[in-house]
């Protein structure tokens, strides 16, 4: 008998079926998840994280009032911290977890189940510092009540986007660099490119490119960062796109209103399923 | 209980295993020997579905190693030095694996108390010594007293008192049908353990079969004398091929 009549002969000894079977899995990975998030809500920057953003946030507030210009600092804190925090931070968890993995995968658990379970679990521990940290002091200060609600509300689910958009591209960097410091060194690039180089890049477009084709080009440039993405979507609703360069006036003219909020926060969505897609499929693939 | 035919594998440039053809009867001990990197390792984490070979098929208790995770739930794995996250404690760790499981699976805490881990049960992993550190791997292997044991030098950083306790399970649980694959360098250890030896050498199978009859072969009285023996005269004969 050959190798592969064997396999075959054997194959069919399975008798649950496809949709037990995935929603099994599915129970497995909610209780990995469980594990990890335990294991990082003990991790002292986690809280630390959420320490910094309440006393931030409150510290706004008390200088700032409750108007735009101490929400547009707070937006300003979002989209440089999170990215940076998150990046980091998860590569260095993913790494830290690797030789874990390899006693999960010995259990009676498939790999996307346990890359559901770990990137969850990851994930979730800095959404919930970060909203918990921006929130207890607004609800202190008796912000919610005001008209800054819904921007307030938006910026959350942005710095949510964010967060899973940076966990996404750490999850993807670690799963490909095996070296602990090249993968930190390639996530502070990235971060370094999407959070402060990305301006510079825009300005220089917008110099050298003819006034016709400008728009377009900035559009691209803006959909191909995530972080201004969050930053013009932010600022659609603000309603003070000039304050804000020139991806707030190419944005506002080109895609104004809400329509414009849907479509960054789609595009902010295809951030993360992309890296995530990637990072699946060579964690299937690869040797532990 | 393992059957694996035609496995190939490389790292890189680097082959580990060539065209290999290896049967594992279930039951009794088989210990895996061979020198430094002759594929020992790597064997074993194919079987647990860790390392996809290049080419080749494994079937553990007759089901194919492609990706699916359900014959694990019949493998318990100790492996070499092992990382255990850091904020978790060794409690945590047991239940965990016992969550994924599921709740039908009967506990074996026997060597959790045999290794005297009871009283660093709720320490944080990381503050703990290596030693400890493999007991909790040896205990978490045993914990759900799977129908195949893969131990991959069980008893490296094991004092003798807690060496000889893992030894003693490995006895009782052989007497109940367990079977185990153990690779280990200390080869006195396998002595009294093994009841087949598969010795591994650049990349395949070079003997398969009783202790005895290896040490027969080789023409000396103890399996790290022969085991020695059969590496001395492969590596001379790979230089007189070279040279002629």
């Amino acid at each position: 008998m050959t190798s592969s009549t064997l396999a075959h002969s054997f194959a069919a000894g399975n008798n649950a079926t496809q949709s037990e079977r995935s929603m099994m899995e599915l129970r497995r990975a909610a209780k990995v998840e469980r594990y990890v998030v335990l294991d990082v809500l003990r991790n002292r920057w986690v809280i630390a994280y959420a320490v910094f953003f309440m006393a931030a946030t409150d510290l706004l507030l008390r200088f700032g009032g409750t108007g735009p210009r101490a929400l547009v600092s707070l937006l300003n804190l979002v989209l440089l911290l999170i990215p940076l925090v998150t990046i980091v931070f998860v590569t260095l968890y993913w790494h830290g977890q690797r030789e874990f993995n390899e006693i999960l995968l010995c259990q009676p658990i498939t790999r996307t189940t346990l890359f559901v379970g770990l990137f969850g679990g990851v994930v979730l521990p800095l959404v919930v510092a970060f909203v918990l940290g921006v929130s207890v002091p607004l609800l202190a200060r008796g912000v919610i009540g005001t008209e800054s609600r819904g921007t307030l509300g938006l910026l959350l689910v942005v710095g949510v986007m964010l967060t899973a958009v940076f966990g996404a591209l750490a999850v993807l960097i670690a799963g490909q660099v095996t070296d602990r410091l090249k993968g930190l060194a390639l996530a502070l690039g990235v971060w370094l490119i999407l959070a402060i180089a990305w301006d510079a890049l825009m300005l220089s477009v917008a110099m050298s490119f003819p006034a016709r084709t400008v728009g377009p080009a900035l559009l691209t440039l803006t959909f191909a960062n995530p972080v201004d993405l969050a930053r013009v979507l932010m600022v659609l609703h603000f309603d003070i796109a000039a304050l804000m360069g020139a991806t707030g006036a190419v944005f506002s003219t080109t895609l104004g209103g809400s329509r414009g909020v849907l479509t960054a926060l789609g595009a902010l969505g295809v951030w993360v399923l992309i890296p995530v897609l990637f990072a699946l499929r060579a964690f299937n693939r690869r040797d532990f | 209980m393992i059957t694996a035919r035609g496995i190939s594998k490389s790292f890189g440039k680097l082959q580990v295993l060539r065209d290999v053809d290896l049967d594992i009867r279930t039951g009794g001990v088989t210990a895996i020997i061979g020198p430094n990197a002759a594929g020992k390792t790597t064997f074993n984490r194919m079987v647990l579905g860790l390392v996809r070979p290049d080419t080749g098929v494994i079937l553990v208790n007759n089901r194919a190693v492609n990706g699916s995770a359900i014959y694990r739930e019949q493998i318990g794995y100790m492996q070499q030095a092992p990382r255990f996250p850091d904020n978790l404690c060794a409690a945590d760790l047991f239940d965990m694996m016992a969550d994924l499981r599921g709740s039908a699976v009967k506990r074996d805490d026997e060597l959790i108390d045999a290794l005297g881990l009871g009283p660093v049960l709720s320490t944080p992993v990381r503050v703990l010594s290596g030693g400890t550190r493999q007991k909790i791997n040896a205990a978490l292997a045993f914990l759900f007293s799977p129908a195949l044991l893969v131990l991959d030098e069980p008893t490296a950083a094991l004092d003798p008192v807690s060496s000889l306790t893992l030894k003693d399970k490995i006895r009782r649980a052989r007497a109940e049908g367990t079977t185990f694959v153990i690779t280990s360098h200390v080869l006195s250890e396998l002595e009294e353990l093994a009841d087949h030896v598969v010795f591994l050498l650049d990349g395949g199978v070079r003997f398969a079969g009783s202790p005895s009859s290896l040490m027969a072969e080789a023409g000396e009285p103890t399996l790290e004398r022969a085991a020695a023996r059969l590496m001395r005269d492969h590596a001379r004969d790979t230089l007189l091929q070279g040279l002629s």
